[in-house]
């Protein structure tokens, strides 16, 4: 379904890879890995299509990704370093616009209910300014459960979690494959998926 | 597959611009007082000569307006750039362009609109006439919009960068002569006996123009500075 071929790619005059070969299909997980600086955002911001690739394509169902525009973004869904949430705004309002935003259609009972699976339960509607940095995360990752996307797109999830919440992180990541999904995600902590075997991409 | 309709994502983006702005009201207010107060320096520094005043109105309170719209320009994007949501806005599938536009009608809700319902109350001040605060309101109405749509185009191209404030200034205000030279001339025309309608076609011109390729081309500036 994703294909990448011959992928390069610099961050000003540096280059941080090149001739980069991958695929990924239903109900596979690959984890991106490398040292600090090898570029594992980067390639995760060129899938996103923030930054052009110096060369190569990426293409998704056999098209290129660039032509695909509008297409591709409503199969994909990115979680990035920031958590692209509102501190004005409390959880609940901010994963109704999130959702609204990507085309989906919730409702307040499904938003509620994917707020408590990520343990935030009785948090749904304190501003997000006063959670601290890993419940600010878990909202952030009651995204994927509000979305239909194919394709996660994970840069370093597990930040500022704790056990509990890299455990359920896994256990999603699991349900999401099982229905046929696909992941590709960066991390520094181990991360195991039951009855999945885990791809690896080093870069260096 | 998802897709939000072009209305809806319009009118979703517009709805959250305008509920931030409502938990950030400081915000909002510090442009309506720098208006107010600049505007008010006027006639304490001048003097209270009413011809000069009447003469020097249209000017001072579309200056003014310029200034304030600039204060505000830094937010536009850059909070959202901030957080991160600005990145998933650029993931949204549908046109960049359109919820640039909203994004753009939402700051002018914000930030233009209350300065043109001040407007009329600071022109008598200056001893304005009821016909010429009418006209005032109608070019500041067409005006005030044009504002916030070149300085969406300064604002993206200044992203991230530091001293952002300042350069937007210099970058967006130049551009916004037209508008300042047609807005007061409305005014003017009125004051002195004849038609603004010409003043105020242009204003109207100049805002279908930056209707049609700001959006556009602030998206475009967007994608860039993200890179």
């Amino acid at each position: 379904m994703l294909e990448v071929s011959n992928l390069a790619c610099s961050r000003g005059d540096h280059l941080l890879f090149s001739d980069l070969n991958f695929s990924l299909s239903a109900g596979e997980l690959l984890q991106v890995q490398g040292a600090n600086g090898s570029g594992k955002t980067s390639l995760l911001r060129t899938l996103c299509g923030f930054m052009m690739p110096v060369a190569g394509e990426i293409c998704w169902r056999g098209q290129n990704i660039r032509e695909l525009g509008n297409t591709f973004y409503a199969e994909m869904i990115y979680l990035g370093h920031l958590n692209a949430i509102k501190d004005e705004l409390n959880a609940l309002e901010n994963l109704r616009i999130s959702a609204g935003l990507a085309g989906c259609k919730v409702d307040d009972k499904q938003v509620i209910a994917a707020l408590r699976r990520m343990g935030l339960r009785g948090r749904e509607t304190l501003p997000v300014k006063v959670l601290s940095q890993g419940q600010r995360r878990r909202v952030a990752l009651a995204r994927l459960l509000l979305s239909n996307a194919s394709l996660w797109i994970l840069d370093e999830p597990l930040t500022a979690l704790d056990v509990g919440a890299v455990g359920l992180m896994q256990e999603l990541i699991g349900e999401h494959l099982l229905s046929n999904g696909m992941v590709i995600y960066t991390t520094h902590q181990p991360l195991e998926v039951v009855g999945v075997a885990t791809r690896w991409l080093a870069l260096s | 597959m998802n897709k939000l309709s072009l209305i809806g994502l319009l009118s979703l983006v517009i709805r959250r611009d305008l509920v931030l702005a409502m938990r950030r009201r400081a915000d909002v207010l510090t442009t309506l007082i720098f208006f107010v107060i600049v505007v008010s320096l006027f006639p304490l520094g001048v003097g209270p000569e009413m011809d000069m005043l009447r003469k020097m109105a249209p000017g001072v309170v579309w200056v003014a307006a310029l200034l304030a719209s600039m204060l505000s320009l830094g937010r536009m994007f850059s909070a959202d750039y901030l957080d991160g949501t600005l990145e998933q806005m650029m993931l949204v599938p549908q046109s960049l362009s359109a919820l640039v536009l909203a994004k753009i009608l939402a700051h002018w809700m914000v930030s233009g609109l209350p300065l043109v319902i001040m407007a009329p109350v600071l022109g008598l001040q200056f001893d304005m006439s009821a016909q010429a605060l009418w006209v005032l309101i109608a070019a500041l109405l067409l005006g005030t919009p044009i504002l916030s749509m070149i300085g969406a185009v300064g604002a993206a191209l200044t992203l991230g960068l530091r001293g952002g404030g300042a350069l937007v200034s210099l970058l967006v205000l130049p551009l916004c002569i037209p508008v300042l030279i047609f807005g007061a001339g409305a005014v003017e025309a009125v004051v002195s006996g004849t038609s603004a309608g010409s003043h105020l076609a242009l204003l109207g011109a100049l805002l279908l123009v930056a209707l049609v390729f700001t959006p556009w081309v602030t998206a475009l500036a967007l994608r860039i500075s993200m890179e």
